[in-house]
């Protein structure tokens, strides 16, 4: 592990006091030419400079940004500085940046929109904060929009419901537009599209993985459980993240998601082309990015002939199904309309359970104190099931049906209150670490103190991004990384399937006696 | 007519025009742009009658900053609602006694909790004030006009109660000013320095309030995180320029 201060966790949450320029040194690296070519985006002849006549195009955006959306002009005008949401962002909370509370954030930009767009701005620049808008001004928009993980927890509180997320999307899609791509996300997106996924999996190396998990299951449980791909007329296409085809505790879930399949006597496949949940559309800003992305979906479900479309466990990619699947790359009037539109994969699961059909035994889960982390996409950017507030309590649900032994974190940390694992909104990528880090510590605090107080062992997850961060920032705050686990692998190891009688569990006392 | 009195006839007029003018320009241009996606912060409400209810929530009672923070909250909270106060006690001087709802107004009750609303105005003002002063957040994100605006709304504050308990003023021919005005017949202001730093603060708030942080009242309504109904499966949300696309690529047949 790499040297970083690790901020110090407590018993109760602390605000700290103000550090300027604390984290001005974090930057994710810049596109270089080749990624913003595959994007479709201009690049400048050396990586990191603004291309020619930046300054223009950079407002020429801006104000086609204001005009197409309602939330970003809204945004821009509305904030009274009330300083509400000044401690609710987790990177300030660990970094104590004062450009990390959201308002400052907005400001960054909000200052040269105030400069050109507005009449106070024009004519009294110094009175109302507005700008010039200069090189070091985008510098710094790129340092700072680019330490925010578009999670929404300043919005929950803001009087005006102004969201951070919506200005640090339009920021980054400007930046983008002017030269300054993000290399993690550029890099990724393309793959999506030449490939199907963001790993750059190809379709035999996929077929590969989901035999290699075929295979694991059989020789664990005694069933063959299959993990079909590309296979025409089935009933149900799953689209997953493709990190659920390898990482840990990822690839746990998978083989939940095809256990619960299978119990359930239902027809599914994979699909090698949309093989793929993640949308990093979203996290870039960038309208038709993330339209394109999803159209693929819609490609693969019509050429595979599916009904229905289930969307497996990720934070993110369940904000885009949800809230635009729909407006991206629909209508999708040829899937059956007599289930969700996309489907997640713990409405799925539940409803099995409602319904008694998957067969149980919660003992498995025994050797584990749970506790769950509502990732930030699905807490405050979707539902799970019909009711508002569904996404808390369906995987709330689900891990109480298949697991005895259960507690939340504190209040104050859960439900739309939640705390970003420090990764999201497409700052998973190493150049970020000492911003992970730092970003994961109101998080960390609360997971360690329900350790501390109520003996949990594992928190589990349902995003993808989660999973991963948490793998890697775990041991940096004395935990280990085995302690994050997926909601379907505990659905895994509880489901008993027919046929998985008395040869397997024979075999498995064979094992330990030996 | 004296001189005075026409300028301020004249200062009336534009401000009324600037105000309005101001605030109808952006309710308009708000309206103008589209919310291409479906983004409500949730759990967000699935019916119109719903997402009614979550507006009326905020506008009443702060509900999402009495979450975010007690303390701005109250003051917050007390400043307006002695605002609304003020602005009924205020009514006296605008509209007619012949109007059937003038006894609503011209009571005991709307007059002497107005009286008490300018205190607890300053009250409130004071402590939002000194939260950005001596809160160290508050205090980075604020700039110059932040607090100007709170010392000018302090200044109308403090000059209305000095017209009430010290420098008394000639009500009845305010009340022909005000009501001249309406009526395209100019009548004399009366010349109480007092009351007209009073009135002259307020015209300056009027013209400042549409090119200000001041008009966020229709922010709220038009927040597409606040005003947004959460059914995006059933109801498939396209705005004119995402079906634009569509039409020329032709990719979502
Ligand atoms: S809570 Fe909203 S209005 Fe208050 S400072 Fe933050 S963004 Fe501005
Ligand atoms: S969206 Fe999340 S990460 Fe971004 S400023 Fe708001 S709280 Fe911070």
């Amino acid at each position: 592990m790499a040297d970083y201060d690790i901020p110090e966790t407590h018993e109760f949450p602390i605000i700290p006091s103000i550090m300027e320029g604390s984290m001005a040194h974090s930057s994710p690296f810049v596109a270089g030419k080749e990624f913003q070519d595959d994007m479709g985006f201009p690049s400048a002849e050396e990586t990191g400079e603004l291309i020619e006549g930046w300054k223009e195009k950079f407002l020429e955006l801006l104000q086609d940004k204001l005009g197409k959306y309602r939330s970003l002009q809204v945004f821009m005008d509305t904030c009274v500085k009330c300083g509400a949401c000044t401690d609710k962002c987790h990177y300030f909370i660990g970094t104590a940046d004062p450009k990390n509370m959201p308002v400052a954030r907005q400001d960054l930009l909000r200052k040269v929109y105030r400069r050109y767009f507005t009449f106070a701005g024009k004519y009294f620049p110094k009175l109302v904060g507005a700008v010039d808008l200069t090189e070091d001004v985008v510098k710094e928009m790129y340092s700072y929009y680019h330490q925010c993980s578009e999670c929404r927890r300043c919005a929950v509180f803001c009087p005006f419901g102004i969201d951070t997320a919506e200005v640090t999307m339009a920021a980054r899609d400007i930046l983008a537009m002017i030269g300054m791509g993000q290399k993690y996300s550029n890099q990724i997106i393309p793959k999506v599209f030449k490939i199907g996924n963001n790993l750059g999996l190809p379709e035999p190396a996929l077929a590969d993985t989901l035999e290699g998990l075929e295979e694991e299951i059989e020789d664990d449980i005694g069933v063959k459980v299959r993990f079909p791909l590309d296979e025409k007329g089935a009933d149900i296409l799953l689209v997953t993240p493709s990190a659920d085809f390898f990482a840990e505790p990822h690839v746990d879930g998978l083989m939940g998601y095809a256990k619960v399949f299978h119990a359930a006597g239902v027809s599914w496949t994979l699909s090698s082309k949309a093989s793929e949940a993640a949308n990093f559309g979203l996290f870039i800003g960038n309208y038709e990015s993330m339209r394109q992305i999803s159209l693929r979906i819609r490609d693969e479900a019509k050429r595979l002939g599916v009904k229905r479309i289930i969307f497996g466990e990720c934070g993110h990619a369940w904000r885009v199904a949800y809230n635009h699947l729909n407006t991206l790359a629909g209508p999708w009037d040829f899937l059956d309309q007599n289930y969700p539109i996309p489907q997640h994969i713990l409405e799925f699961t539940k409803d099995c359970l409602d319904r008694g059909i998957l067969n149980i035994d919660k003992s498995e889960n025994d050797w584990m104190t749970l506790t769950f982390h509502d990732s930030c996409n699905i807490a405050r950017a979707s539902r799970i099931g019909e009711d508002p507030g569904s996404q808390f309590t369906t995987p709330r649900q689900v891990i109480q049906a298949v697991c005895n032994n259960y507690y939340d974190m504190a209040p104050e940390t859960i439900h739309d209150q939640t705390f970003c694992c420090g990764g999201g909104g497409g700052l998973l990528t190493d150049d970020l670490m000492e911003l992970r880090i730092k970003g994961a510590q109101p998080r960390m605090e609360a997971l360690k103190n329900s350790i501390a107080e109520k003996g949990v062992t594992h928190m589990a997850a349902i995003c993808a991004i989660c999973k991963s961060q948490f793998t890697k920032v775990l041991p940096y705050y004395g935990m280990t990384m085995d302690q994050i686990v997926s909601v379907h692998q505990l659905v895994s190891n509880a489901i008993i399937l027919d046929g998985q009688g008395e040869e397997a569990e024979e075999s498995d006392d064979a094992e330990e006696t030996a | 007519m004296t001189v005075l009195s026409i300028i301020y006839v004249v200062l009336f007029y534009v401000a009324i025009i600037v105000l309005f003018g101001g605030i109808a320009n952006k309710i308009m241009l708000y309206k103008r742009v589209p919310a291409p996606l479906k983004i409500p912060v949730t759990p967000a409400p699935l019916t119109t009658g719903g997402v009614v209810y979550r507006l009326f929530y905020e506008v009443v009672f702060f509900n999402s900053l009495f979450r975010g923070n007690k303390w701005t909250w109250i003051f917050g909270w007390i400043f307006h609602l002695s605002l609304l106060l003020a602005f009924f006690r205020h009514l006296r001087y605008l509209i007619s006694p012949d109007v059937f709802f003038w006894p609503l107004i011209n009571n005991m009750v709307v007059q002497s909790f107005g009286h008490y609303a300018g205190f607890t105005m300053l009250i409130g003002l004071a402590g939002l004030f000194a939260r950005r002063i001596l809160v160290d957040r508050v205090r980075y994100i604020s700039s110059a006009s932040d607090y100007l605006m709170l010392l000018l709304i302090m200044g109308i504050a403090g000059s209305g109660l000095m017209i009430v308990y010290a420098s008394h003023t000639d009500i009845i021919q305010l009340k022909a000013f005000i009501m001249g005005l309406f009526l395209f017949d100019p009548q004399n202001l009366p010349a109480d320095p007092i009351l007209l730093a009073h009135i002259t603060m307020v015209l300056f708030l009027a013209v400042i309030f549409p090119v200000s942080k001041l008009l966020h009242a229709p922010g709220l309504f038009f927040a597409p995180t606040r005003n947004q109904i959460d059914n995006p499966r059933e109801k498939r949300h396209l705005s004119e320029w995402g079906a634009a696309i569509e039409a020329e690529d032709g990719r979502n047949n």
